[in-house]
């Protein structure tokens, strides 16, 4: 999303789905895991859209669809990649749009290669590093940034660049409006995705050509000046070693046919806890600063000045990057942080690599990573490969936990599988383990960000009992004690510490640090300690503080805007006060481009923002995501900066060139467009390239996690949600209403495989992987549908992952059996697609029962 | 007791005076059911609040009595749910008031074979030792190379997807000061 369209969220809310006409949903079984959410899918069934629920199973969204359209996991992109193409080629993109709004026209380097040159590579490929060197995927002519092509600088920093947009220094110099270029955008993705046939679908994903044709033609005739049409997504598509261009190639379908910024259209990340999407902008992620600012680089960011040129264009929002970093540091190291000292930029942490949550669970095993804090999570059931985090929580020195309930990966040192099993003995494991129990929602103040990217603030209800604190409480206090005790170090590592600003007022007999402060400085606050309210206001000489640029404004005239709650019957269907969004309050993104490049409404039926030529303003029924007095027609003069440099007729305001990306010249470490590859783990032969699986996805050959190989794993095994339980389980099978919903791990299979394996329903099955065998009760049902592949049978058998040892419902669980494999943008592990056996009976019981 | 009484008590006869054909209204309740009544009513204050579990944003509506939570109900104010709660929202109160909840803190030494009580100060107190010791043990000013990193590998962070924004801003903020890198969350899995 960020590459594409210049922010990583959602570019649309959820009650905007009410105005589709069409609305695919992949990726995602809405209904089960989002049903409230899932009201506006309905409300917009009800006025006559077309739902379709593309799936590897029959799900609960699947039944009140109005196409089911039943796919092998793992092989979207080539799903996606077909649409691309029958758009391109039957001229159904949105030909005014992709012209004004995409870099359709842009011209790319004459040294270009595309998979169709290289047999499923892009130029730039050194199989030595396993990277790409992407200077050849640039504008031509372009003064650019391209990252060196070492996968250590590349690897580091994919979310930053995947979340934010990527780095690219300002306005292409060649571009041809005709789109007939042989070498500009439009052309090389119509060659890029012509092998993409509907023949092809059909032999990748098993999804019949008609069937599939259908899906593309509901598409396009739901496209265009009149019609809208929306994609939803959620873990189904990220968690694959090709996940982000999975959501990519959604990103080219909604700028060809012209559906992002309008209402109606967009694409819904639909993400799976409270906040998760509050916890990417305000992050506790190792490779970003709050509010997608990267965090320095060792190598390439040793001063700030140096750290701004490298990382952000002059051109497009992000040129303000220095006033956002100068204002994050400010809020940090306040009067400590001077422009003479660089305003503290040396007080940042240097990353070197990739130090996501995998390689600490590495480090943990290979012993140089002794402590570990886990707040709200439990890897012991919800990681990939969750045995190898058991092990390696076995090998650290010190643990703490922090949950509302004693989860697995607290109770792993003498209730885990591997104990039963023998392989791990208590009295061998030497890690000192604090259990510390946490406040619940009702507890405390404090705001989640949901997934359209609004701040909700929740009243604290009660009090928290005994020794239920909020993490708030735990952080702060923790930060005090140890500055306490190093407050008389001269030690120049502890002077971040000790310089930081941490006096925030307490209450109350816990002495429970007041959120709302907390609140007020990632909004932000000028040098007379007035709050700012807008991120526009941020200076680069120190004069604002700023703890999260994006959240600027969320505190504006001293007031909580995040506690909003003027209720829905009282206002416009965009409810812009109930709540607040960033940025700015903006409801939808890139919303500018609802309006033709003349700033008219593209039609009566889909306004949504458009220019005012009388009060020369944009206005409409959100706040524009555009500067408020730009006129359609402004031109910025050749030397224009940050956002001045964004022309009229630019909705993207964050790209340095102020357009979509239908290629991506940089951001992503895996190619410039998405191609269909093979999971890591697959029974299928790639029908598309000689390349089977990606090439630059992140793999760990390691003794403790090994692939499978070879024909031992025949089947597909994919993990999932259901609607009585949360992901792993500690929130769910912790109460008796849903436990008694859910009350046992099952495993979803076909009639045909149950045949095959001699599977009974309602019995017991084990699923075996090279990693370990789980065993499941058997359900067998024509939702799991056998799918004809390249004239081969592939079965899938479903998972969901919720059970763990420790609950009112216990169950094996279903992430022990899948291994490290990581898409190498992100980091995150491919759980919905790998290859598994299935077995009648229960599986081995190891040591005490042979 | 005469018999019209008797008749008079019979459910249909009284179903077809009171001209409630279907059962649902007045001749079906009795004293008992008339005495049910939300607990909302009862409640001290009810806040407003926003589910813990999915990320659509739920508006959820608490009602408090004597300091405890005694209901959680759907949002109808809210313009995401429009009161409505899914069977995780619904049963958030349980998620509160569950007797299984952790209420105090549990500690397990090296090697132990069960958990022991730790008062939450010294709980407190230990973990951070334990950071200041591994930070120390651990740092690095530079990397292989010589260049400057300013940072310690010794330690790491999971969690912050069901935390409140201002939750993470303050471990990131600490995290960061500390030179702790490996810091992450849900996000990535």
């Amino acid at each position: 999303m960020g590459t594409s369209f210049g922010r990583g969220g959602a570019t649309t809310f959820q009650q905007d789905l009410q105005f589709s006409d069409c609305i695919v949903i992949m990726g995602s079984n809405m209904a089960e895991c989002h049903p409230v959410g899932f009201q506006w899918v309905m409300e917009a069934k009800e006025r006559g859209a077309t739902v379709i629920h593309v799936d590897p199973r029959f799900t609960r969204t699947s039944a009140v669809a109005d196409v089911f359209v039943p796919l092998r996991a793992g092989s979207d992109i080539a799903f996606l990649g077909g649409i691309v193409n029958y758009i391109i080629a039957n001229g159904r993109e949105f030909r005014e749009y992709v012209g004004r709004y995409t870099n359709a026209g842009t011209i790319i380097e004459d040294e270009f290669r595309d998979t169709e040159d290289l047999d499923g590579l892009f130029s730039g490929w050194d199989p030595e590093q396993r990277a790409y060197d992407n200077t050849s995927w640039q504008y031509k002519d372009m003064p650019t940034a391209a990252s060196a092509g070492s996968r250590e600088v590349a690897g580091a920093h994919g979310q930053a660049a995947g979340s934010h947009g990527a780095t690219h220094a300002g306005r292409p110099p060649h571009s041809d409006p005709t789109l007939e270029h042989p070498q500009c955008v439009f052309q090389i993705l119509k060659r890029h995705f012509a092998r993409y046939t509907p023949e092809v679908v059909e032999d990748a994903c098993g999804v019949p050509r008609d069937l599939f044709v259908r899906v593309a033609e509901a598409l396009c005739a739901n496209s265009g000046p009149e019609r809208t049409s929306a994609f939803c997504y959620a873990v189904g598509w990220t968690q694959h070693t090709v996940g982000v261009q999975y959501i990519r190639t959604a990103a080219i379908i909604q700028l060809l046919l012209g559906n992002i910024g309008r209402p109606g259209g967009g694409i819904m990340a639909l993400r799976g806890h409270a906040s998760i999407q509050g916890s990417t902008d305000v992050p506790t992620l190792y490779d970003i600063l709050p509010g997608y600012i990267p965090q320095p680089h060792a190598r390439e960011h040793q001063t700030l000045d140096r750290f701004v040129e490298e990382d952000a264009a002059p051109t497009g929002y992000w040129g303000n990057m220095k006033a956002y970093t100068v204002s994050l540091l400010k809020a940090w190291w306040g009067d400590a942080a001077t422009e003479q000292n660089d305003f503290r930029f040396d007080y940042l942490p240097r990353i070197t690599g990739d130090h996501s949550t995998y390689q600490s669970v590495l480090g943990m095993l290979d012993g140089w990573v002794h402590g570990f804090l886990l707040l709200g999570e439990n890897p012991a059931v919800g990681s990939a490969h969750s045995k190898l985090h058991r092990r390696a929580l076995a090998k650290l020195d010190w643990l703490v936990v922090r949950d509302l309930y004693e989860v697995e990966s607290a109770s792993f040192w003498y209730d885990a599988p591997e104990i039963e099993s023998g392989e791990l003995r208590t009295a061998d494991i030497a890690t000192e383990v604090f259990l510390l129990p946490a406040a619940a929602h009702t507890e405390k103040p404090g705001t989640f960000t949901n997934t359209q990217r609004l701040l909700q603030w929740r009243h604290q209800a009660v009090e928290p009992s005994g020794d239920r604190r909020s993490d708030l409480w735990f952080a702060y206090h923790l930060g005090r004690i140890i500055r306490e005790k190093l407050h008389a170090s001269t030690l120049e590592r502890d002077r971040p510490l000790l310089d930081l600003t941490w006096n925030y007022p307490v209450a109350g007999e816990t002495e429970d640090p007041s959120a709302e402060a907390v609140l007020r400085e990632i909004n932000g606050w000028d040098d007379r300690d007035q709050p700012l309210s807008s991120y526009t206001q941020l200076k680069d000489d120190g004069s604002t503080a700023c703890g999260c640029w994006i959240y600027c404004g969320c505190y504006a005239g001293g007031v909580n805007q995040v506690a909003r709650r003027k209720p829905a019957r009282e206002q416009s269907w965009v409810a812009p006060e109930w709540g607040w969004a960033w940025p700015a309050n903006r409801r939808l993104l890139y919303n500018r481009a609802s309006a033709s490049p003349s700033g008219e409404p593209w039609s009566a039926r889909k306004q949504y923002v458009w220019w005012d030529a009388a009060r020369r303003e944009w206005t409409g029924a959100d706040v524009p995501d555009f500067d408020l007095h730009k006129p359609p027609d402004y031109e910025p003069d050749p030397g224009a900066r940050a956002g001045d440099a964004t022309a009229g007729d630019e909705p993207f305001i964050m790209q340095a060139d102020g357009v979509g990306w239908l290629f991506a010249p940089a951001g992503l470490v895996d190619g410039p467009l998405p191609a269909h590859y093979e999971p890591h783990e697959s029974p299928v032969t790639n029908p598309l390239y000689s390349q089977q699986a990606n090439p630059a996805r992140d793999l760990f050959f390691r003794r403790e996690n090994p692939y499978n190989d070879g024909d031992a794993y025949p089947f597909v095994a994919t993990t999932y949600r259901v609607t009585e339980h949360h992901t792993a389980g500690a929130m769910s099978r912790t109460l008796a209403h849903l436990a008694e919903l859910q009350p046992a791990m099952f495993c979803e299979v076909s009639p045909e495989l149950a045949r095959q394996r001699g599977l009974q329903h309602g019995g017991w099955a084990t699923i075996s992987t090279a990693r370990t065998a789980i065993e499941a009760r058997v359900l067998v049902t024509d939702r799991v549908r056998p799918l004809r592949v390249q004239g081969h049978t592939v079965h899938q058998v479903g998972l969901p992952y919720h059970w763990g040892t420790r609950g009112l419902t216990t169950g094996d669980a279903a992430n022990d059996l899948f291994p490290l494999a990581l898409d190498p943008n992100v980091h995150i592990q491919e759980v919905k697609a790998a290859t598994c056996d299935i077995r009648p009976g229960r599986r081995p019981r190891g040591g005490r029962d042979g | 007791m005469r018999l019209g009484d008797l008749l008079g008590r019979w459910p249909v006869l009284r179903q077809l005076r009171a001209r409630d054909g279907r059962g649902h209204g007045a001749t079906v309740a009795s004293p008992q059911t008339q005495q049910l009544h939300p607990r909302t009513e009862d409640a001290d204050r009810v806040v407003q609040s926003i589910c813990p579990y999915c990320a659509v944003g739920c508006g959820q509506l608490v009602s408090v009595k004597n300091g405890r939570v005694t209901g959680i109900e759907g949002d109808p104010d809210s313009p995401i749910s429009r009161g409505r709660l899914c069977p995780k929202g619904a049963a958030s109160r349980a998620l509160v008031s569950s007797p299984g909840r952790l209420t105090t803190v549990k500690y397990r030494r090296p090697h132990g074979t069960a958990w022991e009580e730790l008062p939450l100060e010294r709980a407190m107190d230990m973990i951070a030792d334990r950071i200041v010791e591994t930070r120390a043990r651990t740092w690095q000013d530079l990397d292989d190379d010589g260049v400057p990193v300013r940072r310690t590998l010794g330690f790491a962070h999971l969690g912050g997807a069901t935390l409140d924004i201002e939750e993470n801003y303050l471990l990131k903020k600490l995290y960061t000061a500390l030179g702790a890198l490996q810091i992450e969350n849900q996000a990535r899995i």
